[in-house]
């Protein structure tokens, strides 16, 4: 019998026993990335450079997704406000949704899927191929050369792309509600002006998409970083980026909005 | 790629980016609240407030002069003690009156002021005496049906 608890509970241990570790460890190395970073930004050719492959080559999917997202949500909102005789309003809906919620966390989602999991991949391979050990072996930081500018070329990128996220997925709502459907132009930008608060909704979202900035790159550099040198310890990491990162940024999504928009 | 490349398309995407928040700023939303215009607090009592909120536009003549600071309750009377921050550039005198209105059906509370006739003006820490609540659905359904059955009680045909 006892024998037969010891196991189960080890069973159910041993997991959580592991994941506090990994958070530890994720932890430590969250604040060497932030320590070496000063001599990472003093070489921002190589911040640059991420940012270059972080930012400018997810423009296209964050553009294009961003335009479609804001065409649907005209579409539905349009639907649903017209009932009520109120389809003015579309311009409030359709930039409400995405400024708040839509722009930071679709286009988090996105670069997560689209760049956390190429970092993750590149500094795994880099660890299978040996060029970390080969780094460190000529006295180079591996973290203050490979992981921090990437960790910061993820966090300058992030907030530029939600905010070009919502400036599209707001001219697509406009492209749906005014050209296609017929709502009248000038009650649709009004009322939007008129409700869209720039430190309020515009401010807070951009905030929002920093701190999804900041989560998604540390998570994509350590699960990179933490790869087993392996074909599958690589592949497991990249998997596990996109997964980590989405839970993290809808989990986070919550608490900042419960923060920011409450008693509004 | 070599690094002129590199900076170029990052130069790009940098544009890009200011361009969206500069639509973001200019085109899609208000710049006036929390601007640092320069306004004075007055107060208003009212016996209800509804549904008004902090921030709510305080417009004159359908005019945004101003925003609602903040509402509490006052221990002593119980009626719901409103601060308003108006303007500077815009001037009420002391017997205006305040009121609280809904724009259009989905639309918001907001505070109504409509200017009275006296000579000597409102100013900071001043209160607003003329008040009327907010219209309150329920209380008017009430109101009607207690009115109505009240209005011909002879109607009532006795049992045959």
């Amino acid at each position: 019998m006892l024998e037969w608890l010891d196991t189960r509970i080890r069973a159910f241990g041993t997991p959580v026993v592991d994941a506090l570790i990994k958070l530890g460890f994720g932890f430590r190395f969250f604040v060497s990335v932030l320590w070496h970073s000063l001599a990472t930004l003093r070489r921002p050719r190589l911040v640059v450079r991420e940012i270059y492959f972080s930012g400018v080559l997810s423009l296209i999917i964050i553009l294009v997704s961003g335009l479609f997202v804001g065409m649907v949500l005209a579409l539905q909102g349009y639907d649903t406000l017209q009932r009520f005789g109120a389809s003015e309003a579309l311009g409030v809906l359709v930039s409400l949704s995405l400024l708040r919620e839509l722009g930071p966390v679709v286009a988090g989602l996105l670069f997560a899927s689209r760049a956390g999991s190429a970092i993750t991949a590149e500094i795994g391979l880099m660890k299978a191929t040996e060029q970390l050990a080969a780094m460190e072996m000529m006295a180079v930081n591996p973290v203050a050369r490979v992981m921090a500018p990437r960790f910061w070329g993820g966090v300058i990128s992030m907030p530029v792309l939600a905010a070009l996220f919502s400036a599209m997925g707001i001219f697509g709502g406009y492209l749906v509600g005014v050209v296609l459907i017929g709502v009248d132009a000038g009650s649709f930008w009004a009322q939007m002006q008129a409700q869209v608060d720039l430190r309020y909704d515009i401010g807070n979202g951009l905030i929002k998409s920093a701190v999804f900035g900041v989560a998604v790159a540390i998570i994509a550099v350590f699960e990179g970083f933490d790869a087993p040198p392996t074909a599958e310890g690589v592949s497991g990491a990249t998997t596990r980026t996109v997964v980590t990162s989405s839970l993290v940024i809808l989990g986070l999504d919550f608490i900042l909005t419960a923060f920011m928009f409450r008693g509004i | 790629m070599n690094r002129r490349a590199y900076d170029f398309w990052v130069g790009v995407f940098v544009v890009l980016g200011l361009a969206a928040l500069a639509f973001l700023a200019l085109r899609v939303s208000n710049v006036s609240s929390g601007n640092g215009r320069a306004t004075y607090r007055v107060t208003a009592a009212f016996d209800n407030i509804g549904g008004l909120k902090a921030k709510a536009p305080i417009r004159s003549a359908g005019v945004l002069v101003g925003r609602v600071a903040g509402i509490r309750l006052d221990p002593e009377t119980y009626r719901a003690v409103v601060s308003l921050d108006i303007e500077q550039g815009y001037h009420f005198s002391r017997d205006s009156s305040a009121e609280i209105l809904t724009s259009g059906i989905l639309g918001d509370q907001y505070i109504g002021l409509t200017p009275g006739g006296e000579e000597t003006m409102l100013k900071n820490g001043d209160r607003i005496t003329l008040t009327s609540s907010a219209l309150v659905l329920e209380k008017l359904i009430s109101q009607f049906m207690f009115s109505k059955a009240s209005e011909n009680p002879t109607e009532a045909k006795p049992a045959p």
